[in-house]
C-alpha cells in the first residue's frame, strides 16, 4: 500500500515539477506548484512527518501561492517566451542539469550510508507529531525559532519598502500635490443651494496656483 | 520504500528546478523554481531525518520553509517595484547590473 502510494505521490511531484517549469503562462506554473506542493505533503506524511506535511499544506500550498497568484494576476501573466538564446543555451543547460543529476544520483547510490537502503529507523510512538515538534522548537531549538520570526518580520517590512508606490518614479507620474486633497469642508455636507451653483457654491477643488506652479 | 527511492525523487525535482532557473526568463517563474529545489532539499532532510529517527531534520525543514517564505516575499515586493516602474518583466533585458 505505501509503494503504491509513494509512487503515486512521487509521479505527482515530478509532473507538478516539469509543469511548472515547461508551462508557458505564469498562472499555470503556479497551479502547477500547488499539485506539486500537495504531492510532496503525502510524501511527507510516508515519511511519518506530520507536522511538517500539515505546515506545508496549510502555509505553503495555502498562504505562499496565494501571495503568487496575487501578483501575477496583478502584473498579467502573458505567456512569455520559453527560451532567452533558442536551442543552443537550451542544450547547454540540459547538458548542465544531466550532469548535475548524475552527481546527484552517484552521491546518493554510492553513499556509504548503510541505513538508505532500509525503511529508516525503527518508528517510536509520537514521531514527528506537532507535540514532539513544538517541544523541540521551544527548547532545543529556540534560538533559530526567535531568528526566524525576526527574519520574516525583517523580510515583511522590507518587502513593503520595496513595493510601495513612490512619487515620480515612473514617466506618467504626476508629482504629489497635497493640496489636492484638502477641501475647505467635510465632503458631501453641502447645501442644495450649493449642489446646483447657488450663490454660496462650496469650492471642493481649490484653484491651482498658477505661480507656484511655473 | 528504502530511503534511497525518497532521495532519487528529491535529487529529480533538484534538477528540474534547476534547469528553470537556467531556461526560464521570467522573474516569476524562477522564483517558483527556486521553490522546487529547497522543497527538494526539504524532501532530503526529511528522509534523513526518519533514517535516523531523529526528528531534529524536520525542525531543519520547518526553517527552511521560513526561509523560502522570506525570499518569495521580498522577490515578489522587487517584481511589483520592477512592475511599477513599466520596466520589462523579463531578467534578460534587466541587466544593469551585471558590470
Amino acid at each position: 500500500m505505501s509503494t503504491i502510494v509513494f509512487f503515486v505521490a512521487a509521479i505527482g511531484a515530478i509532473a507538478g515539477a516539469i509543469g511548472v517549469v515547461a508551462l508557458r503562462n505564469p498562472f499555470y506554473s503556479v497551479l502547477a506548484l500547488v499539485g506539486h506542493l500537495l504531492s510532496l505533503a503525502a510524501l511527507f506524511l510516508l515519511l511519518r512527518a506530520e507536522f511538517v506535511a500539515a505546515a506545508q499544506v496549510v502555509v505553503y500550498a495555502g498562504a505562499v501561492m496565494v501571495l503568487y497568484l496575487f501578483v501575477v494576476s496583478y502584473i498579467g501573466g502573458g505567456a512569455t517566451q520559453l527560451t532567452p538564446g533558442g536551442a543552443p543555451l537550451r542544450a547547454v543547460a540540459g547538458g548542465a542539469v544531466l550532469a548535475l543529476f548524475a552527481e546527484l544520483a552517484i552521491a546518493v547510490l554510492g553513499s556509504g550510508l548503510k541505513a538508505i537502503d532500509s525503511d529508516g529507523a525503527p518508528y517510536v510512538s509520537g514521531f514527528g507529531t506537532p507535540a514532539q515538534i513544538g517541544e523541540a522548537l521551544l527548547t532545543k531549538f529556540l534560538f533559530p525559532f526567535e531568528v526566524a520570526s525576526l527574519l520574516l518580520l525583517v523580510a515583511a517590512v522590507g518587502a513593503v519598502v520595496l513595493a510601495r508606490r513612490r512619487a515620480g518614479t515612473t514617466l506618467g507620474d504626476e508629482p504629489e500635490d497635497a493640496t489636492r486633497w484638502i477641501t475647505p469642508r467635510s465632503l458631501f455636507t453641502g447645501t442644495m443651494a450649493e449642489a446646483v451653483g447657488g450663490p454660496h457654491r462650496a469650492q471642493t477643488q481649490p484653484e491651482p496656483v498658477e505661480e507656484l506652479r511655473s | 520504500m528504502s530511503i534511497a527511492w525518497y532521495l532519487v525523487v528529491s535529487a529529480l525535482i533538484f534538477c528540474i528546478g534547476a534547469g528553470g532557473v537556467l531556461v526560464r526568463r521570467n522573474p516569476l517563474v524562477i522564483l517558483l523554481c527556486l521553490e522546487l529545489m529547497l522543497n527538494a532539499a526539504n524532501l532530503a532532510l526529511i528522509g534523513f531525518s526518519r533514517m535516523h529517527g531523529n526528528s531534529d531534520g524536520q525542525i531543519f525543514a520547518l526553517i527552511v520553509m521560513v526561509v523560502a517564505a522570506c525570499e518569495v516575499t521580498v522577490g515578489l515586493g522587487l517584481i511589483v517595484a520592477i512592475f511599477r516602474r513599466r520596466l520589462p518583466i523579463d531578467v534578460d533585458e534587466l541587466r544593469e547590473l551585471q558590470g
